[in-house]
């Protein structure tokens, strides 16, 4: 057991590492100047300012000290929890920033995963063996894992949003509201929330749907399963069994598609200008903000390295298999 | 199991060579009878022709400013204009080349390095095989889009080649797990210890033994790499990463969102380009089902 | 008469046309019975065993009945065929070791297998205990997942779970196929032991294995070609064979008592007939030494002694 999560944790420290060092060295080994570009765009107009800041940015980037200097200097600063200071909205800490702009994404996201998650298994559990629902199902399935996010943003905000008028597309939050703990701000929370989850939901929704049907067909077709059917087990229970098994692959499989949905999340927001990190990555780009644009990089690979171990920890949990394994069972 | 159903005998003394033959004949019965791979091969074929030969009848490039400004679908403009009045449809069918383009060549790239990965690791084993794997799960954690989002953001050069290049480098790792797998089951099987024990080359030994007996699972593979990077390059363009100097289906999403044509309600702006990538990767997946149920006798309706 | 098999034809339907897997099989089967079905692979004798509790899905009835204690079993109908599966009719699978839901205690799945089929679990818990120990098993494995037992293990628990319901007919599909030798040799007595005390009333123990057969069985039945060949006594099967096909397999033998493999009944010159288009007459002639003429006739399976029969021109009739 504790050999197993060492492992898995070995892992996960290597990958962060490795993140850490690209997210050091793409700066400072790509051509053209990082601080000359992030000024540029840096619309300071106060002289003095500018200065301070093109000073700060030498600084940090401080291409005067050794290499390796500069390398632990940034460690050091990743562990204070200093990303840096925002070039676009200088001189607010880009930690700040991305803080601020976590929630609504993990808003999204969550709701947007876990749902789809258990609405796309039972929909695949339905329609596996089942001639009518499995010709309907599968290809809309495919069809809506083929789907680009931030098309099905687009069609839903112009179809329900700007169309049909029913719901906001725009922003977190109706701008003309001060943020705070009322009925009528978090009705706008919920009003500006609903159709950018929507949209990641009905994507994400084919995948799980259709991974489902193909695992369930696949422990139907069991030894276990043709088993209990000659003797006589009922369909109900042969199908209990076929999708509690065809369940753990799914959860590993929620690991694996982590990645695709966090940056459909990404997608989603800038369409519908929520004010997420994909925004925040948006506008960094724009602003050629290159602190907000990797402090963000690093807490999506910390997002993803936590998630990622919670997974593995429920299946763990989850799977008699791989459970007595690791407690050594006798055989 | 299987063996009862096989026709007792009847691939003995009756028939003695015609066992290969036979089975690609099968293979074909079912392939002409699947709807699945027919459908689905049909569309990305007209889709993959628009691409190739549609430019040739459209007489000025994607980009020119040519006809009246926001116009909807006419006779003369088949899917509108731009707010610059520029032709979508010319946009539309270079967009596809350059989406087709992005796919065969990032997810080869991806097919390349993944299955050479999972080969090497699953015929391997031991301590390359850790090395790999370790490297594998590495890459694999990591989401792609947001590494490239990094990765692109700092380079000048923004082509549809290192646009794939990159791709490539970032999405093969689950390709790399499968074909390991499929390697490590095959390494066992006696011809592979046959060929081993004459003294052949591991490379000869990967190419000649084992990669022929999973050669369906290795088109798939692909398939779906194919896929994933048409819609990664398609994310890359939407967030204004993409090439700077062509025209793609996720350039003109790009733009129509950048422009407003949301709210100028200009719908033939942004629906084609995601309609086109939606159904190239759409229908090259339920071209993958028809082939997994061609191939893979288990899943057969029967 | 526990079972009573009169002329049995089920098909394989495939592209190339039906398969006659089963080409009129007929046979009886006493009360207290254990028969061994022996033959090359491919005979018809796992299909045998399976159309007698479930036909997959490929698998089509044409002709023929079955009765079991008197009752006609409706072999065809997949529903009706539910009552007497595992009440009457039972199997251990030739897969035994992967016929248990790996990610259930097995103590949890034989109750959920057993409510689902009518039987209050706490009714037969102390039977379950009891029959765990005959056949050497502690009754915690019940506790334990499939994956924490050996295989031996597995397939004592599936022949205990099988036999729960007390069945009269058990069908062991090549039970014993992927057990060491000695494992095999006390499975199989558990099995003998079984029918002595009554748990199970006659059973078929389909087998390529011939000198395993004459350790337990009764009576051997030797199928060829989706037809009987010849059913007898073991000792008569092993000692008096009468059907050349049955001498031939017999005498692949290195010597009774030994076990053997597949590889040495190939030893029987040339491969049986394809049955997409069987041949007409009698099945074996084609690798018969002893075919003459007659043999393009279909010869009927008679009694040619007391319990003896046989389907060949050339055995006294």
């Amino acid at each position: 057991m504790w050999r197993y999560m060492g492992r898995k944790l070995g892992i996960y420290a290597i990958t962060f590492v490795i993140a850490v060092t690209i997210n050091w060295m793409i700066p400072r080994f790509m051509p053209g100047d990082p601080v000359r570009s992030m000024l540029n765009k840096a619309s300071v107009s106060d002289p003095e300012a500018m200065e301070r800041m093109t000073n700060y940015y030498n600084e940090v980037f401080g291409l005067e000290t050794p290499i390796h200097q500069q390398y632990f200097a940034f460690w050091a600063g990743l562990f204070r929890g200093d990303l840096g200071i925002s070039s676009m909205q200088y001189p607010e800490p880009v930690t700040d920033i991305i803080l601020r702009a976590v929630p609504f994404t993990l808003g999204l996201l969550l709701p947007a995963i876990i749902l789809s998650w258990i609405v796309g298994n039972h929909f695949g559990a339905f329609a596996a063996r089942n001639k009518i629902l499995d010709n309907t199902v599968l290809p809309v399935g495919y069809i809506l894992t083929a789907t680009p996010y931030m098309w099905l943003a687009l069609l839903l905000a112009w179809s329900v949003g700007v169309v049909g008028g029913f719901l906001p597309t725009s922003s977190g939050y109706s701008l003309a509201l001060i943020p705070a703990f009322s009925w009528e701000f978090i009705a706008s929370l919920i009003t500006h929330w609903f159709l950018p989850f929507l949209s990641m939901f009905i994507v994400a929704l084919g995948g799980w749907a259709i991974g489902m049907r193909n695992m369930i067909i696949y422990e139907l077709e069991a030894d276990y399963s043709n088993y209990l059917q000659a003797l006589g087990a009922p369909r109900r229970l042969i199908r209990r069994y076929a999708f509690r098994n065809a369940m753990l692959p799914q959860i590993t499989g929620l690991a694996v598609q982590l990645g695709t949905v966090i940056a459909g999340a990404l997608l989603t927001e800038i369409v519908f200008n929520y004010p997420g990190l994909g925004s925040l990555i948006l506008r960094a780009l724009n602003n050629n903000d290159y602190f907000v644009l990797q402090g963000t990089f690093l807490f999506v690979i910390i997002g993803v390295l936590i998630a990622n171990f919670i997974i593995d920890i429920i299946y763990v949990l989850v799977d008699p298999r791989t459970r007595v394994q690791m407690t050594g069972g006798s055989s | 199991m299987s063996n009862v159903a096989g026709a007792p005998g009847s691939d003995g003394t009756t028939e003695p060579q015609p066992a290969v033959e036979r089975r690609t004949s099968e293979t074909l019965h079912f392939a002409k009878r699947n709807p699945k791979l027919l459908i689905g091969s049909g569309i990305v074929l007209i889709l993959l022709l628009l691409g190739l030969i549609g430019p040739l009848f459209v007489d000025h490039g994607p980009n020119v400013y040519i006809g009246p400004q926001s116009q909807p679908p006419s006779a003369e403009y088949w899917l509108g204009t731009t707010t610059f009045g520029q032709d979508i449809w010319a946009q539309f069918v270079y967009g596809l080349r350059s989406t087709f383009m992005v796919g065969f060549l990032g997810g080869g790239i991806a097919f390349v390095i993944g299955t050479a990965i999972g080969f090497i690791a699953g015929y391997k084993g031991g301590i390359v095989d850790e090395i790999l794997n370790m490297l594998t799960n590495v890459v694999l954690v990591l989401p792609a889009l947001v590494v490239l989002i990094v990765a692109v953001a700092y380079l000048d050069i923004k082509g549809v080649f290192v646009q794939s290049l990159f791709i490539g480098m970032t999405s093969w790792p689950w390709a790399a797990r499968a074909v390991r797998s499929q390697a490590l089951s095959l390494a066992t099987r006696d011809y592979v210890d046959l060929a081993r024990l004459s003294g052949r080359r591991t490379g000869k030994i990967i190419t000649t033994e084992i990669a022929p007996n999973m050669s369906s699972y290795l088109v798939m593979s692909f398939i779906l790499l194919f896929g994933g990077a048409v819609l990664i390059a398609a994310g890359l363009d939407f967030i204004g990463l993409g090439p700077t100097d062509g025209v793609s289906l996720g350039l003109m999403l790009q733009n129509s969102f950048t422009w407003s044509a949301l709210h100028l309600g200009m719908w033939w702006w942004f629906i084609p380009p995601g309609a086109g990538i939606t159904a190239i990767v759409g229908s090259m997946y339920i071209l993958n089902v028809g082939l997994d149920e061609i191939f893979n006798p288990k899943l057969r309706e029967l | 008469m526990t079972l009573r098999v009169k002329d049995l034809k089920v098909y394989y339907q495939t592209l190339r046309g039906d398969v006659h897997a089963l080409d009129g099989v007929d046979f009886e089967l006493a009360d207290g019975e254990i028969m061994g079905l022996a033959g090359e692979s491919g005979c018809g004798k796992s299909t045998l065993g399976k159309s007698l509790i479930r036909l997959d899905s490929r698998m089509r009835h044409v002709d023929g009945t079955i009765e079991l204690d008197g009752e006609d079993v409706p072999i065809a109908k997949d529903r009706e065929m539910n009552r007497f599966r595992y009440h009457e009719i039972s199997l251990i699978p030739q897969y035994a070791m992967s016929a248990l839901n790996p990610t259930r205690k097995i103590g949890r799945m034989i109750n959920e297998l057993l409510q689902s089929r009518g039987v209050r679990p706490s009714e037969v818990t102390e039977e379950l205990n009891r029959r765990l120990e005959l056949v050497g098993l502690d009754p915690d494995v019940l506790k334990r997942f499939p994956i924490e037992l050996s295989g031996g293990m597995k397939q004592r628990v599936v022949m205990v779970m099988a036999t729960l319901l007390n069945p009269s007919l058990l069908i062991a599909d090549e039970a014993t196929s992927a057990l060491d030798v000695s494992t095999q040799r006390s499975v199989v007595e558990s099995m003998v032991e079984f029918r002595d005390r009554g748990y199970v009333k006659s059973m078929i123990f389909v087998t390529h294995d011939i000198s395993l057969v004459y350790q337990m069985a009764d009576t051997v039945m030797v199928m060829y070609a989706g037809r009987v060949a010849e059913k007898a006594p073991a000792s008569t099967i092993i000692n008096d064979p009468q059907h050349p096909y049955t001498k031939m397999l017999i005498g692949a033998l290195p010597e009774v008592g030994a076990t053997t493999d597949e590889a040495r009944l190939e030893g029987i010159p040339g491969t049986p007939p394809g049955l997409l288009h069987p041949p007409t007459g009698c099945r074996f002639k084609a690798r018969c030494p002893i075919a003459s003429e007659e043999c393009s006739e279909t010869p009927p399976l008679v009694e040619i002694e007391p319990g003896h029969w046989a389907a060949c021109w050339k055995t006294g009739r």
